[in-house]
This record gives structure tokens, sequence and C-alpha cells, in this order.
């Protein structure tokens, strides 16, 4: 054994540290747990009681009792469509062209860097540029296609970025491989790299249209109106989305609508969990077939 | 990512970075004036591919001075060298892979059939025409019929696709092994079949030239061993250029072997001649395991 007295082990000393700070990691988790499941149970205690058929199929009303969230659940899921159906070509097509197409050099550099900073803009700023934009330059009005044009360029760095993500995972030897056997560069993206890069993508875009199904401030930017009685019956319609409706009943002095606004939060929360688990779902399944 | 191995151009730059320290450390294996020792030269008739006072730049790294040699039609020719010789470009250079590289130069001429593959030509038509093998097996993630036929679909095969899949699978030796599970995933086989699967695939596309890049060295010595003779087995239908750092292979398998170092062609003759009775020290050196 070497010299034990050059060593000052402490060792109950040392033990007891780790202790400790293992004790304050747990309550840091315990503490965000907890902040959430009680936040979760207040809403959940506070609206299932306004949960019902009725609530799913009437629509917002002065009185209480009779007010539901039909016209926002359907604003929101032609939203979502709409959104993704603008943004998934642009920004799919957008990340092939980076990653395959584009010479690397300074512009690619700058192209790349604005992207990623698009991404993390604050959202209200995309609702003031689909107001000029949409609503006032292009006479869209407070339709459902400026909402969704706006929601769709907000969401477009977040889809640019994560296939772009997924390209780049896909191995490099696939690409060799198939230029060697004589294919030109579209046939390579076509047969092998968009197919194994897919699941990628898919998580990739339902995550940003849980993001875009939340957003509140840019569709109040664009005008998204806050009691509609009816469905948008074309894309040129006015609207109104899950949150704004959910903004709408919290500001209202009486406390049935508190109640109220409880029960639309638990709906959207169903309606994220479900997109969310989808998603993982979705990666799970694909796993299963990545090249090796 | 891609696993462990690394990609072409990691390689590429390793090759790239070898050479500046090879190039502090020892003299030019030319001087003045000295010209590659050649043996006996390949007939007028029996060239397949005819390499020209080719030189390669990488970036603003030389990586290939003033090479010429010639390829015999239905011989395998084997490339030499420690790392970072360039043996791998020049390989690359026959089948315009390099040019998916950004920044790479060539000047000199690569001929196949006394045609050159670089000026009026394209270079789709001529990775048809010269096949490579690479040194990672990676099968395309699809069952082992959708990857022998999809080199020839993307090409416009109008013949018979099971006799083409039949017939490339048992030139690679490969058919009594997987005959009765074409239709499952590539990822199912062995490292050394999925080797010989790469090489049905490429002969799929009825290549002339069939360049292989160290295709046995991710492989055991059982798979490697079966490998060597498939590419005995090839030749009569094919010309091949196999780049191995395996001296006992090269002169196993080879016709021809050209020693390369630091990017020059040193010496290149029948392999029995080159190994048995070297003209050129460096060569000895090398093949007596004195350096590299």
């Amino acid at each position: 054994m070497a010299d034990a007295s050059r060593f000052d082990e402490r060792l109950t000393h040392r033990r007891r540290k780790g202790i400790v700070l293992g004790a304050v990691f747990f309550l840091a988790t315990i503490f965000g747990l907890v902040v959430l499941i009680t936040l979760l149970v207040d809403v959940v205690v506070q609206g299932s009681p306004w949960l019902s058929l009725d609530f799913i199929s009437n629509y917002p009303s002065r009185i209480p009792e009779r007010a539901g969230i039909k016209s926002a659940i359907v604003g929101s899921l032609w939203m979502i469509g709409l959104t993704a159906v603008v943004s998934v070509p642009l920004g799919v097509a957008s990340a092939i062209y980076l990653e395959e197409y584009a010479p690397r050099g300074w512009i690619f550099k700058i192209i790349q860097i604005n992207i990623n900073n698009l991404a993390g803009v604050p959202s209200v700023i995309y609702g003031i540029l689909g107001l000029a934009l949409f609503v006032r330059f292009f006479a869209l009005g407070r339709s459902l296609l400026a909402g969704a044009f706006t929601m769709a360029l907000l969401i477009l760095p977040i889809i640019i970025i994560a296939s772009q993500e997924a390209f780049r995972a896909v191995p490099q030897g696939i690409r060799e491989s198939a230029f060697a056997l004589g294919a030109t560069r579209w046939q390579v993206i076509w047969s092998h790299l968009l197919p194994i890069s897919a699941p990628s993508i898919m998580t990739g875009i339902i995550l940003a249209l849980s993001r875009a199904i939340g957003e509140t401030a840019p569709l109040i930017m664009i005008g998204a109106l806050t009691f509609i009685a009816f469905l948008p019956g074309s894309v040129m319609d006015p609207f109104t989305v899950l949150p704004i409706q959910i903004f709408n009943w919290t500001a209202r002095p009486q406390p049935e609508f508190q109640g109220l606004a409880a029960a639309g939060i638990v709906v959207l929360l169903i309606v994220l969990f479900l997109m969310n688990l989808s998603a993982i779902l979705l990666r799970n399944y694909f796993e299963r077939f990545r090249p090796r | 990512m891609d696993d462990r191995m690394p990609t072409t151009t990691e390689r590429l730059r390793e090759e790239v970075r070898e050479q500046e320290i090879q190039k502090q450390s020892s003299e030019s294996p030319r001087a003045e004036g000295e010209q590659p020792a050649r043996g006996r030269p390949v007939p007028r008739d029996k060239v397949k591919v005819e390499v020209e006072n080719l030189d390669f730049w990488y970036g603003s790294n030389h990586a290939l001075k003033d090479i010429s040699l010639d390829i015999s039609a239905h011989e395998v020719t084997a490339f030499i060298g420690p790392s970072g010789c360039g043996k791998s470009t020049l390989l690359r250079c026959l089948n315009r892979m390099n040019e998916l590289i950004p920044g790479t130069r060539l000047e000199g001429h690569v001929r196949v059939d006394g045609r050159d593959i670089y000026e009026n030509a394209d270079p789709v038509m001529v990775r048809r025409r010269v096949g490579m093998v690479f040194q990672k097996p990676n099968p395309f993630p699809k069952t082992i019929y959708q990857n022998v036929i999809w080199g020839a679909i993307i090409n416009g095969y109008r013949g018979n696709r099971d006799d083409l899949v039949e017939r490339c699978l048992r030139q690679a030796a490969l058919w009594d092994e997987v005959k009765d599970r074409l239709h499952t995933s590539a990822y199912g086989l062995s490292g050394g079949q999925q080797q010989r699967l790469c090489i049905a695939r490429t002969l799929a596309v009825e290549p002339e030239v069939v360049l292989m890049d160290e295709p046995a060295s991710a492989l055991d010595p059982i798979a490697t061993a079966k490998l060597e003779e498939t590419i005995h087995q090839l030749k009569e239908e094919y010309t091949i250029v196999v780049v191995t750092h395996n001296m006992q292979q090269a002169a196993r398998i080879s016709d021809r072997t050209a020693f390369f170092y630091m990017g020059e062609l040193v010496e290149i003759d029948d392999t029995e001649q080159l190994f048995t009775r070297p003209n050129k020290k460096r060569t000895e050196d090398y093949i007596t395991g004195r350096f590299g």
C-alpha cells in the first residue's frame, strides 16, 4: 500500500457531499415536475365540469352554459392543414437545395445563418409581417389564407432545419454508391435520400405543426376574431383558433368563463399530446428501416 | 452520422495530410528526370484504360503528379502504396467520382477504349461504364432484389429483371446464398455477403471496368478469401482495378501491379516481376516492409 500519510482521503466527507448534491438534483427535477402537475391538475379540475359533447359542438356564446369551441377547433384544424400544405413543400424543397445542390461558399453561409436566426424570431413579428404582407398588401383580409401563410412563414425555418438535419444523417456511402451506378443527382435524391430521411422529416413537420397550433399572437395580429359563430366556408373567410378562444374567455370577468377557458386548455392539451405521441410512434416505427 | 468508417472526403483529406507529413520527412522518390520504372508494356490492342499525364489537386494540394499508365483489359491491376500515396485518388479519377467533392481540379487525360472520359463526356454515362465498389459495404436500405436492380432501372433497362438479378448475383458468387430470400432486407446479410451484393449491383448496369477501393479491408479473412476468388472469376468478363494496402493480397489476385508513392507512380509491371525483381529501390523497400 502507498504511503498513507500523504493522502487525506476524507472519504466520509466526500461521500456526504455526493449524497447532498444528488438530493439537490433530485429536488430540482421534482420541483419542475410538481409545478407542471399542479398546473395540469388545476386546469383539469377547473375545466372538467365544462367538458361535454356540447362543449365541442357548440359555438361560442355570451351564455356560458351554451358556449362551445366548435368554431375554434374547426378553425385550428383548417389553419394547420393549410399551413402544412404551404410550408411542407417549400421547406423540404429548400432543404434539398441547400443540402444537395447549393455550392458551399459565403453566400451559402449567410443563407444558413439567416434561416437559423429566423427560427428564433418572436412569433409576434411574424404576425406584423403577415398583417402588412398578406392582409393588406395582397388584400387577403383577415382570412384563413392570410393566417395560414403567416403561420407557414413562422414554422418554415423549423422545417428547413429539421429536413437538413435529416439529410445530413443519411450516410455518404449511400449517395456515393448511387452516383457510382450512373445516377443523376435527382435520381439519387428521389430514390434514396428522400425515402431514408422521410421519417425524420415527418417528425420535424409534426413538431413544427404542434407549435403552430398553439400560437396566439401572430393570429391576433392578422385579425383572427374572437367571436365567430360560424364555420369558415372557404379559405377567404374569417376564422378563429383554439388559443385565441381560450384567451378571449380568460379575459372575461365571469367565473364560468374561467372554467370554459380551462376546458378549452384541456382540449388543446389533448390535441398537442396526440400530435407529439404520433411523432414519437412514427419515429419508433421507422427506426427499423434506418441504414446501418 | 456515418459510424466510424471515415467518409471519402475525410479519407482524402487524411491522404493529403499524410502526404504533407511524408514530404517533410523524406526526399522525393524521383530525382531530376527520373521516370517511373515500367516493365513489360501492355500491348496496344489490350489497353482498356489509359491515363496520360494526369495531375490532380485537392484544393491547393498537388495530390497526383504526372501519372501515366495503361490498364490492360480482362486483367486485374492492383494499385499499392503507403497511406496517402494517392492510389485511391487516382482510382476515383477513373470514374469521375472526385468531381462530387468541391474544390478539386484535374489536368491530363483519362481514356477508356480510346475515348476521353472528361472532355465532351457525360459523367453519368462514364460511371455506368466504369463501376465502383467501395471500402465499406453500403447496400441500400431495400431488399436484395431491389439493390441489384435499381442501377439497371434508373438507366432504363428493358430486359427481363429476374434474369438480370440472378445473373449478377451468380457472377458475384452470392446467388446460392440468397436465392431463397431475394425479397428480404439487404441488411440481413453478413459483411462479406453485403460486399458481394455491392459487386452484384455494380455489375447490373453492365460496366466494362470495375474499380474496387480496398474492397476487403472491412471483411474477415474468410469473407476476404471468397471475395478474392470472385474477383478472379470476374476478370474473364470485366477489367478490374483494385486498390489495396495489403501487399499479399495484391500479389495473390492481380496480374499487373502499380506502386505509388507520394502522388507519383514509382513502378508498374507484371505482378510477378514487381514482387520478385523490382526495378526501383523504393519499391523493394516497400514490399519488403521497410516502410509503409
